[in-house]
């Protein structure tokens, strides 16, 4: 493409990704532009989702946990679907706690299993841990005497009385059965033996196959709900009583559907014991201050390169700093895109690859005024300048790029945050100088 | 100007600059963060009126009476405080800031707690990384030279850039053995995190200039090794000083404006990239050079 055409359009998108950039909503053109929020319909697809750039806890404030699972007492090949069944539980009783956006990870390293929650803008601990700590409630309700009114249901279970969901189960006051989730040995998935379809069985213990007689012996042709930390999850109508401690709860259940619920249940019934093994608290005032000082060091830091490269290479430089700031535009907007979630360590390494991105532009330039030295025409020197250098920026970026990817991979939170940034922008500063640069430099050089 | 010749002065003040480091890390080894070693950190301020107002001895007796072992304890304002001791747990630290309630309302600004495998483990995956980021890079420069085997075979030019990257690792850690023991700094995940850093810089100025003798070893092969060595250096000195220099600005800026968290993290960066633009320089190369007389030398004996 030729620079004329090239360079129009180059700045056309990078005027409409540096809006995409703002972390505020802006007007301009008389339009209202929001740069928060995605909301776009192209034909078949449909964009709809938060664009905001994804804080780490060191900058907007905020809790992490981690957890040690403790696998001692279950079997080797039940191992994985316990891990699965601890996250799920912590992941609703999270989401009951009603942070934005907190992130439960799972994560095997090694032979331990690891949850880590990530609590962003919360410092109160105190609360998270004692719901995340507490042990399953999973309780059984049958219908009991005396009807109640549908508003009367909605307000109890509004005071936290009835468990979410079980005002719609019955009609009559429901009423907690003496079952509860310790009565529970496992649950699993089985098909039914002749349509095929998933369900899910339940095994009791000795004495809850004698409560679970008697309620089902009570309830035949009635719903039990079966009800999991205050939810309801599911509430099956008893066919017959059921006298050996083996219960399948049968419904129209996808896979999916039958193997979550067979989590839950174990979660309810058997969680391994966690154990918390660390834990970080960060202010959110300490996580501002360290946000606004990193991003004025930035600002002061590209500020400064861009004086430095128009000293050294004059009409070059002041080229290359545009090609620069076309570069900062592209890498904020992936980091908004992915979504990154920026740390203070990630905001060193943008920093630091801005570097590397002057780096490339030094590269090409020093050659090209080597080649001039050894009077070549200009427009040679130019293409010359270009084509000498890739060899090293290419062997010397991949090495970088290299050293990255290693970090990634056996880095934690922090560490990660880092080499992620530096290698986007490590691959973006390639892109910008070999074509951003390159393509001003023809225009300008009218080679 | 000839960088070559002078080779051995070169190396002299490498040693130089790398030898008092190397003691001190025997003798010291590292200070290493609770990150590593496991522990908690806690770091909160206490609003007080100015009678009342707890010097670090009030408040080490706090911890003490609570019966938590207190490593380190610091004032980094008059009412701000820096805590590091035992790995404790949330009602603990609960407890212990009821006790130093009696002095004034308690703000906590952080809490951190690294059991002690976590702490292991995140010191095993640190050298992991750091040795096999090492031999891939090998092995990169192995293959990115593998045309260029004469005078020297591709290797080497791998393991003289290595070498150069030990020298550049050995510096920054030296550095920070010694910081650890006078200023009691930190060893923690943001310093591994800049030597990694580092070593990708170093190896990045040295296949700058390693690409340079690789081109001008093609089209001068009438000159002998070490002119083209010295000429290539020659050639790409400009390119190495302006780079180092505008990441050496970027990083002073932070250093100035970027606060404290951040500080030894920046620290760390300005003086791995500085030694690495000196060991790419003065050092690789030569090193390759040196190699090369030495083989020669070995070869006339045999005969």
């Amino acid at each position: 493409m030729k620079p004329k055409v090239f360079l129009p359009i180059l700045f056309f998108v990078a005027l409409i990704l540096l809006f995409f950039d703002l972390p505020l909503s802006v007007k301009a053109f008389g339009l209202n532009f929001d740069p928060t929020a995605l909301n776009a319909k192209l034909g078949p697809i449909n964009l709809n989702r938060d664009f905001n750039y994804r804080l780490g806890l060191d900058l907007q404030g905020g809790a992490r946990l981690i957890y040690q699972v403790d696998m001692k007492e279950i079997p080797e090949g039940e191992k994985d679907t316990a891990f699965e069944s601890a996250r799920s539980v912590i992941e609703r009783r999270i989401n009951f706690f009603g942070v934005t956006e907190p992130s439960i990870q799972a994560l095997r390293v090694a032979s331990d299993y690891r949850i880590i929650i990530e609590l962003p803008g919360t410092t109160n601990v105190d609360q998270a841990l004692n719901l995340i700590g507490k042990t399953a409630q999973l309780s059984f309700w049958e219908e009991g005497a005396g009807k109640i009114a549908t508003q009367e249901a909605n307000l109890l279970t509004q005071k936290g009385v009835y468990p979410l969901g079980l005002a719609q189960v019955f009609e009559n006051k429901p009423q907690k059965t003496k079952l509860t989730g310790k009565d529970l040995k496992a649950a699993r998935v089985v098909y039914g033996s002749q349509d095929g379809t998933p369900q899910v069985q339940l095994n009791f213990t000795s004495e809850g196959t004698k409560f679970f007689a008697d309620i089902t012996k009570k309830n035949v042709g009635k719903p039990v709900a079966i009800v999991l930390d205050d939810i309801t999850i599911s509430a099956p109508i008893v066919q017959q009583p059921i006298l050996n401690g083996d219960a399948v709860i049968s419904g129209s259940f996808t896979q999916d559907q039958a193997k979550s619920l067979q989590i839950q249940l174990n979660a309810g019934a058997l969680p391994a014991p966690l154990a918390l093994i660390g834990q970080s608290t960060v202010g959110p005032s300490l996580g501002i201050d360290s946000l606004k000082k990193s991003l004025v060091g930035g600002l002061i830091g590209l500020i400064s390169v861009i004086t430095f490269m128009v000293l050294l290479y004059r009409k070059e430089g002041f080229l290359a700093s545009i090609a620069l700031v076309v570069y900062a535009i592209i890498v904020l907007f992936i980091f908004k895109f992915i979504p990154l979630t920026l740390t203070l360590s990630g905001i060193a390494g943008f920093i630091l690859s801005i570097g590397m991105a002057v780096d490339a532009n030094v590269l090409i330039f020093e050659r090209m005024k080597e080649e001039l030295r050894n009077n070549k025409p200009r427009d040679l020197a130019v293409t010359l300048g270009f084509n000498r250098a890739w060899s090293s920026i290419r062997d010397s970026n991949i090495s970088s790029l290299i050293t990255t990817i290693i970090l990634f991979y056996f880095g934690s939170g922090l560490i990660r945050g880092f080499a992620l940034a530096l290698a986007i922008g490590i691959v973006v500063s390639m892109f910008s100088a070999i074509v951003v640069t390159r393509n001003l430099l023809k225009f300008f050089e009218k080679v | 100007m000839n960088i070559v010749k002078n080779k051995k002065w070169f190396f002299l003040l490498s040693a130089v600059l790398i030898i008092p480091g190397v003691i001190s890390l025997l003798l010291f080894g590292l200070n290493f963060s609770i990150e590593f070693t496991g522990g908690s950190k806690l770091e909160f301020g206490i609003e007080s009126p100015t009678m009342l107002r707890p010097g670090t001895q009030e408040i080490q007796a706090a911890f003490q009476a609570k019966k938590i072992n207190v490593h380190k304890i610091e004032a980094i304002s008059q009412d701000t405080f820096r805590i590091q001791t035992d790995p404790i747990e949330q009602n603990k630290k609960n407890e212990v800031f009821r006790e130093i309630g009696k002095f004034g309302k308690v703000i906590e600004k952080r809490f951190e707690t690294v059991g002690p495998s976590i702490g292991q483990e995140t010191k095993t995956n640190a050298i992991k990384a750091v040795i096999i980021a090492s031999i891939a890079i090998t092995a990169y420069i192995a293959f990115a030279f593998r045309k260029v085997s004469n005078p020297v075979s591709s290797w080497k030019y791998g393991v003289s850039a290595i070498v150069a990257l030990l020298h550049d690792v050995l510096i920054v850690v030296g550095l920070f053995s010694i910081l650890g023991k006078v200023l009691d700094v930190e060893v923690d995940s943001l310093f591994i995190t800049a030597l990694l850093t580092v070593m990708g810089f170093s190896v990045h100025d040295t296949i700058v200039v390693f690409d340079r003798i690789r081109e001008n070893l093609r089209k001068n092969f009438d000159l002998k090794f070490d002119t083209v060595v010295n000429n290539s250096l020659l050639e790409t000195l400009n390119r190495s000083l302006n780079t180092s220099l505008t990441v050496v600005i970027v990083l002073f800026a932070l250093l100035l404006f970027g606060g404290e968290t951040i500080r030894w993290f920046v620290v760390a960066l300005l003086v791995g990239i500085i030694s690495g633009t000196y060991s790419s320089i003065f050092n690789a190369s030569q090193l390759l050079v040196a190699w090369y007389e030495w083989d020669r030398k070995r070869k006339t004996i045999d005969k």
